[in-house]
């Protein structure tokens, strides 16, 4: 299941502070549903709403942005999918930043929205670029690992494990997970617990 | 990479499979649900025709988004009465065990399970809620997983990981009077920072874990997260194996004898290697108050609000945003702060000993005028622990309402919320932006007994003088 994802390219959009975490992006209220449907237009509401259109997802200039340019720690804090489905939804295919929390990175994967990271000078860099100039084409590029806009080209960095899910399309890991079934009955039958107590297999 | 932990031979033991792309297939000895994470998971199982592998091993409750002033069904808020709906018909559909509202084990995940010996040393345990780490207080490898990867779960028992490094973190000493375990986490993540621990698992270690009881261990784990690290656990032993012995799900007779040298052989080998280790003196800890919007800007009751210049460069940013948003000045003293709310419960402070703590503090004492103070219990079983012993009384009678279990404020999906720009103390795990329900409100992190005391003062205090 899942589509290649070799590189992402597009406009981008800058997002600076650190540890901005996940009820920011999507607050608690926003879970109240049974589906992810309409998360996009909530992505980061309340800091939309205190800066009163300054927030880059409401400046005119970014609209249409696939990139989305972070700091330190992006994601930290719940486990909501519904964090990555809100950015996602508003429109951003990728995410470059100096590092993301696992939790949501785990997310970003499982729905196929690659995270890259970069030292905190490259990303600087990259958002200053984009704020200088936000109708150039940032491409990231999973397969030679690196981040270009412009003459500018630097590297970026995700793990072997998960670059290999994207690049290869098999980032929807359910299906090979499903499929190993007999594997996962031994393991599960060489487990002592499994067998002792009310909740044996 | 570390060696002979028991984050490596549980990870070892529950490999699967290596998968194309090199991450592990892990299989979850258990995998529990709720109603806010798993309905979209449902949905996509059902779109893709795959059925529940194992439905022995999930275990489902309602926690976040319940009432916890009337529970008469159906809730006031449609939405959340569609929530519950869909979890009960989802566990039905799927034969999954729920303990729904009245059946006396409901509760907030990561309370009922523990007390109902679900969780057990040794075990992988994943719930779509990022505070699953609770449970590595009893050695078990647990950790938060988003929507999609409870589908995966719930369709394959396993999950797609890479493995973690490991850090030994060793707290040695006894805790001074007035210091709680809720501290001792505060003061690891403002030391180590709130990205500290991404990439690691945390092994606390040290005789002062070794002192704490069960429910100071959950208190600790509870919050690896908030420091960044997925999952964090402290080494089964006597206490462990004590809490566990007649739970409901512990194993029984034969089969305890082989669990305890079972769970014995997992511990970490006292010759392991660590990618990491830090030690801390339990004696330099001191009750801890955040100021700020992430839980790692906290500092000990009696000292200053940090000054820019004071801070580490790459840590003033978030400062500056902390200083506008919670409207608390560089160098101003934490103590004597003034507060509207105080709330007692959640994952991290919502047990029996908590409230025991905060009630001791509360004892022939009134709330100060003008606050609202109230106490969530973290499940119908403490709950009804607490009024065996006289615990509700003893907090009405101080002016605190006492409360149905639930997730409360602590992320406020519910009808508990902060109002406009009032500040709360919180024994909860989060000071985020918004997070208690206001998109301008407030919350100062502390201990049980420290919001207890900020409730009878009306503003922070130190505990230490009222105990």
């Amino acid at each position: 299941m899942g589509s290649e994802i070799k590189q992402v390219s597009g406009r981008a959009v800058p997002l600076v502070g650190d540890d901005i975490d996940t009820d920011r992006i999507i607050p608690a209220r926003f879970l109240k549903a049974i589906t992810f449907d309409g998360l996009g237009e909530n992505a980061f509401i309340d800091d939309r709403t205190a800066l009163k259109g300054e927030h880059p997802f409401d400046q005119t200039q970014y609209q249409g942005a696939n990139v989305l340019i972070v700091n330190r720690n992006f994601g930290c804090g719940s486990s909501r999918e519904h964090a990555p489905q809100a950015i996602a939804k508003w429109g951003i295919k990728a995410l470059i930043g100096e590092s993301f929390a696992e939790i949501f990175f785990g997310n970003c994967v499982a729905i196929g929205v690659p995270c890259v990271t970069a030292d905190g000078a490259t990303v600087k860099q990259l958002q200053e670029l984009v704020t200088a100039n936000p109708q150039a084409t940032v491409t990231v590029n999973l397969e030679t690992l690196q981040v270009q806009i412009g003459d500018f080209t630097a590297p970026v960095f995700i793990g072997e494990g998960s670059r290999n899910m994207f690049v290869s399309g098999s980032w929807d890991a359910c299906g090979q997970l499903v499929a190993n079934a007999d594997k996962i009955r031994s393991t599960a039958a060489k487990l002592p617990y499994v067998g002792w107590g009310k909740l044996a297999v | 990479m570390s060696k002979g932990t028991l984050f490596d031979k549980v990870w070892d033991l529950h490999t699967v499979d290596t998968l194309p792309s090199g991450l592990t297939q892990l299989f979850i000895g258990l995998h529990l649900i709720h109603e806010v994470t798993s309905p979209q998971a449902f949905a996509m199982l059902r779109e893709r025709g795959l059925e529940v592998l194992f439905p022995q091993r999930t275990v489902a409750t309602v926690d976040h988004i319940v009432p916890t002033d009337n529970q008469v069904r159906p809730f006031a808020d449609s939405v959340a009465e569609a929530m519950i709906q869909a979890l009960e018909q989802n566990c039905q559909e799927n034969n999954l065990t729920f303990y729904n509202i009245g059946s006396g084990n409901q509760g907030i995940v990561h309370v009922i399970a523990p007390e109902l010996g679900l969780t057990q040393p040794g075990m992988t345990i994943a719930c779509g809620d990022s505070h699953t780490s609770s449970h590595g207080a009893f050695g078990a490898i647990a950790f938060g997983i988003g929507t999609s990867q409870v589908r995966d779960v719930l369709a394959s028992q396993t999950l797609a990981l890479a493995k973690l490094k490991v850090r030994k973190i060793e707290v040695n000493g006894t805790l001074n009077p007035g210091v709680y375990a809720k501290d001792v986490i505060l003061h690891i993540i403002r030391t180590l920072g709130v990205k500290g621990g991404v990439g690691y698992a945390y092994e606390f270690a040290g005789t002062t874990f070794e002192a704490m009881n069960m429910e100071e261990r959950m208190t600790v784990c509870n919050m690896a997260i908030e420091g960044g690290a997925r999952c964090g656990y402290v080494n089964p032993d006597q206490v462990t194996y004590d809490y566990l012995q007649d739970r409901d799900f512990a194993p029984k007779g034969a089969d305890w004898e082989q669990a305890v040298t079972w769970w014995e052989s997992i511990k970490s080998d006292a010759d392991a290697e660590y990618d990491d280790v830090v030690v801390f003196d339990a004696a330099e800890i001191s009750p801890t108050v955040t100021w700020g919007i992430t839980p790692g800007q906290g500092i000990g009751i009696n000292q200053f609000i940090p000054k820019p210049e004071e801070l580490a460069e790459e840590d003033r940013f978030v400062a500056e945003e902390a200083y506008r948003y919670m409207d608390l000045l560089p160098g101003q003293p934490i103590k004597g702060t003034k507060i509207d709310v105080c709330f007692i419960g959640s994952c991290t402070n919502g047990r029996i000993s908590d409230l025991r703590e905060a009630a001791k503090i509360a004892q022939g004492r009134r709330v100060a005028e003008g606050i609202k103070a109230f106490v969530v219990p973290g499940s119908e079983r403490v709950k009804q622990a607490a009024e065996a012993e006289g615990l509700d009384k003893i907090f009405a009678a101080a002016g605190f309402e006492w409360r149905e279990p639930g997730c409360s404020m602590c992320l406020a999906m519910n009808p508990d919320k902060l109002q406009g720009r009032q500040i709360s103390a919180s024994s909860s795990n989060r000071n985020f932006k918004g997070r208690q329900g206001s998109a301008s409100g407030r919350t100062l992190l502390m201990s049980p007994a420290m919001v207890a005391t900020a409730a009878i003062k009306g503003e922070v205090a130190d505990v230490r003088d009222l105990l």
